[in-house]
């Protein structure tokens, strides 16, 4: 801080200012005491957590020990000549994105209509479907995983499946969301003119909503590609397979090659579904 | 007022007509191309990920005679009896329940913290130099960009199993997506405040204190939360890589095929995973809500 502005600060006389409106300056201790005690409640069961959990630091020290060696040996990435199955991998973990992205949108299309206030008025249908959507979402996509290498087998395509149901969820959600907060004038107008249900659906609320969805597909893509890395973990495909595996036989240059590969894959993914958004959300505001 | 709308000239609305079938087709081309597109890359797409439709039409039996399988036998007559079956494991399964809802705590609890500290310095209206911010911002990037599994199943090398393990991975994970959030927050905010302080000779600090804080808490809070409901679900997977949770006993029972232990376990996971989003949405709801009508 340069030297007049410190002065011009010391001219403030704050203890009179003080004196004469304390209530401004006084902060109420009811106030005060709710903070403190939010905080400490906080405080408090994180603590409790970390007795729980086991936290120890001699643990975290030696640990912290052990990842420094291990940053070391990450260095310098390197594919050891097998390069080209990890791009068939990274393939294949974007196969897979894409594919259970698709799939999910395209199911959770018609069945978001169902969970909109404004397109089913009837409470019981919206709510059944609603919470349908909720447990299937609060199913982590690698249990959908375990769960579908059951049916198909281990291989991608029990991950496509595991993306595709976790997200059909999420989407179902969302997309319901979008019809409902949807503007009502343009279906009014479609049913003022002689149009059934299906019409409003069809030309009042559709055209509303497909960019927004669109969007919102893009972007789970985005984060899909992020989850597909990590499905082979349980043997349902992708580059996660060989991860996991390298990680566990401590292959960390390979490693560190794989995870830039990651890094560079999702980068671009981002770029590229960032601009196509942006055309979707800005065509439509033209 | 019985007046009758001239019609248009012919050559004026043939004109009109013929733009208005140029622009439909024009729009209708588009969308077949981009269908067109999507269907092409999807076939890519089927054949990188090996998708056999044959298999699945095949095997799709399986999955509801799965589900039927995990379903217990819940008879009327016996209901107390058959529950307690089912639920044979009940104190165990709730305490590795706590311990998930306690490592989602503590994981967005520390990630949070660490994001709150880093954010100030990733938001292009505080950061002091362009640099700083820069490289702040690539950081957190790398942290929410690498999946918090993959976090988990190098720390567990490095640190020995156990939900210590599951904490780390989930707070840094949290840290790079919460301090995303929170940078844009911060960007979002009114500058006046923070010039009107800047230049009665506050500091840096003492400038977000007083003129940043109040402005951003509750949304921080608000994505705090949201987090938190995030990590409950990946504190529930931690365990299959060993880090702990309720993830291993549930891997063990898919993978052994004890089918209702199965059922048992992700019923108890899907009500946590829904009452905490509920009492999050309202907890939510009321925190933006308040700031809105300030």
């Amino acid at each position: 801080m340069s030297d007049p502005l410190r002065a011009r600060r010391q001219a403030v006389d704050t203890a009179a200012l003080t004196a004469r409106y304390p209530e401004v300056f006084r902060t109420p201790w009811a106030t005060r005491l709710v903070t403190l005690g939010s905080l400490g409640c906080v405080a408090g069961l994180a603590a409790f957590a970390m007795w729980w959990l086991d936290f120890s630091a001699a643990r975290i020290l030696n640990g912290f020990g052990r990842l420094g060696e291990f940053a070391l040996l990450m260095l310098p990435p390197s594919a050891e000549d097998r390069f080209p199955a990890f791009l068939g991998a990274l393939a294949e973990t974007l196969g897979i994105a894409f594919l259970g992205t698709l799939t999910a949108a395209l199911f959770a299309f018609p069945v978001a209509f169902l969970a909109a206030r404004n397109v089913v008025p009837n409470v019981f249908v919206h709510f059944v479907v609603r919470r349908g959507f909720d447990v299937i979402r609060s199913v982590d996509v690698l249990i959908w995983a375990l769960i579908w290498i059951n049916v198909v087998g281990l291989g991608p395509f029990a991950g496509a499946l595991a993306i595709a149901c976790s997200d059909f969820g999420a989407l179902g959600k969302l997309f319901s969301e979008a019809v409902e907060s949807a503007d009502r004038k343009a279906g009014e107008g479609v049913t003022a003119a002689g149009g059934g249900s299906l019409d409003r659906v069809r030309f009042g609320l559709v055209p509303a909503v497909l960019p927004v969805l669109g969007s919102q597909v893009l972007y789970f893509f985005e984060s899909n590609t992020r989850s597909a890395t990590i499905i082979g973990i349980v043997g349902a495909g992708g580059i996660g397979q060989y991860l996991t595996e390298l990680i566990r036989v401590l292959e960390l240059q390979q490693v560190s090659f794989i995870v830039l590969m990651i890094l560079v894959t999702v980068a671009v993914i981002d770029l590229i579904s960032g601009r196509l958004r942006r055309v979707l959300i800005g065509g439509e505001r033209r | 007022m019985n007046k009758r709308i001239a019609p248009l000239a012919p050559a004026r609305s043939e004109a009109l007509k013929a733009a208005y079938a140029r622009a439909v087709a024009a729009t209708r081309r588009r969308t077949i191309l981009s269908l067109v597109a999507i269907a092409v890359l999807a076939v890519a797409a089927g054949f990188a990920a090996e998708v056999k439709p044959l298999v699945l039409t095949g095997n799709i039996g399986n999955f509801t005679s799965y589900l039927g399988q995990i379903l217990p036998g819940l008879t009327l007559a016996n209901i107390r009896g058959d529950l307690a079956e089912w639920y044979w494991g009940l104190p165990k399964w709730a305490a590795l329940l706590g311990e998930t809802l306690l490592m989602a705590y503590l994981g967005t609890l520390l990630g949070g913290l660490a994001a709150f500290v880093l954010c100030f310095g990733a938001a292009a209206n505080l950061a002091r130099t362009r640099l700083g911010c820069f490289l702040t911002r690539r950081i957190l990037e790398v942290l929410r960009t690498v999946p918090e599994i993959v976090f988990a199943l190098i720390f567990v090398i490095a640190f020995g199993l156990g939900p210590m393990v599951g904490v780390m991975a989930l707070a840094i994970h949290t840290a790079g997506a919460l301090g995303k959030l929170f940078s844009e927050v911060v960007e979002n905010i009114d500058m006046k405040p923070v010039d009107g302080l800047t230049a009665s000779g506050a500091t840096h600090v003492e400038a977000i204190r007083f003129a940043v804080l109040p402005q951003v808490l509750s949304n921080f809070a608000s994505y705090g939360l949201l987090r938190f409901e995030i990590n409950v679900r990946g504190a529930g997977v931690m365990g299959f890589v060993g880090a702990g949770g309720i993830g291993q006993e549930l891997l063990v029972a898919i993978r052994n095929f004890y089918y209702t232990d199965v059922s048992a376990i992700l019923l108890m996971i899907i009500a946590t995973v829904m009452v905490i989003d509920l009492a999050t949405e309202r907890l939510r709801h009321r925190l933006i809500g308040s700031e809105g009508t300030r």
